[in-house]
């Protein structure tokens, strides 16, 4: 590929990287992501991205903009109210990056969807909202050997896992969907908005620093924080043997819609 | 006497017990919400009564955390 003196410009932060260079911006502009979700996470993803130049974006959300997202879900506006989603972002991946090719999926993420969606991209990032999903990208993703990046977030806590083949995955680490009706939902539970942006920005790091081969992933380990205490950890972890899809005797072995459970968490 | 981690922080355990035991001293109310590992090891939730905690083991309790999207 070879760069225009405007992209040269528009990309030199990167470029001076001596970690990224012209080789890394040119892995990046060939990347192909899927976001799945146009949230509170797949915001400052989808904006991350698109101002890195990321080459093809897939957004995948079947909603529209709702009053109440505008707290924490900054690629949307407030006249983009009732507008869906996956157009709102796309209008303004447009408008931050003309170079980004930016391919739309106004629906839900299913299990009769997933292969055939996610097949056309190098990394998936999960910026969704409940676990029936979660897990359907998850077991989607081990199965067809695609990298994603896995994250969540709750009032003033978030948690991220990078998986690529081969390494834990999020089954290794929650074995299955907790039960559906234990829980309040995430709009009762709410959320610290910068959180969401927190999280995003960790995420959309993990896709750059996958696409340029730069760095150590965060994979094998969950990376967890509080914001009330500004505590960071990362937890070490090891593919589970008995893992349900990636494990020694696998049970998971084609895509299923779990029921809507929610995502709140009582303690 | 023996000296845990749990989720990075030192717990002191002034008898042998069980990750069953340790989830009730910790408080947690919904043990069906929270996924655990010892030393970086999935322990399945059949396996909470049998499993004994040791001195020196690093015990996390990993919550479900499912926003981001949310509407």
């Amino acid at each position: 590929m070879d760069f225009t003196e405007e992209q040269i410009q528009r990309y030199s932060r990167h470029i001076l990287l001596s970690d990224v260079g012209v080789e890394g911006q040119e892995k990046i502009s060939n990347g192909k992501v899927l976001i799945i979700g146009a949230g509170g996470l797949g915001a400052p993803i989808a904006l991350y991205l698109a101002a890195a130049g990321v080459g093809t974006i897939g957004i995948i959300d079947g909603d529209v903009v709702d009053l109440s997202n505008l707290q924490r879900q900054v690629i949307h506006f407030t006249p983009d109210v009732d507008k869906p989603k996956v157009i709102s972002a796309k209008e303004k991946i447009n408008l931050i990056n003309p170079d980004v090719k930016v391919i739309t999926y106004q629906q839900l993420f299913t299990a009769e969807n997933a292969f055939d969606i996610i097949k056309d991209y190098d990394f998936i990032v999960d910026g969704t909202d409940n676990f029936p999903v979660k897990f359907l990208i998850n077991d989607a993703c081990v199965l067809a050997k695609k990298p994603f990046s896995h994250g969540g977030i709750l009032r003033f806590e978030g948690q991220t896992l990078t998986y690529v083949p081969g390494a834990t995955c999020y089954r290794c680490l929650f074995h299955s969907p907790p039960p559906p009706n234990a829980v309040p939902t995430c709009s009762q539970a709410g959320v610290l908005g910068a959180i969401a942006g927190m999280l995003g920005t960790i995420q959309a790091a993990e896709v750059l620093k996958y696409l340029t081969g730069v760095g150590d992933l965060l994979t094998n380990r969950l990376l967890t924080f509080n914001a009330k205490t500004m505590d960071f950890r990362t937890i070490k972890s090891t593919p589970t043997e008995t893992c349900p899809v990636c494990g020694n005797h696998p049970t998971v072995t084609t895509l299923v819609d779990y029921e809507q459970a929610t995502c709140e968490l009582k303690r | 006497m023996s000296t845990i981690k749990v989720n990075g922080k030192d717990q002191t355990l002034t008898s042998e017990i069980s990750i069953s035991e340790l989830l009730v001293q910790n408080n947690v109310a919904q043990p069906d919400m929270v996924s655990i590992q010892v030393n970086g090891k999935f322990i399945n939730k059949e396996a909470y009564a049998s499993t004994i905690v040791n001195h020196g083991d690093e015990v996390d309790f990993l919550y479900f955390m499912g926003g981001g999207q949310d509407n």
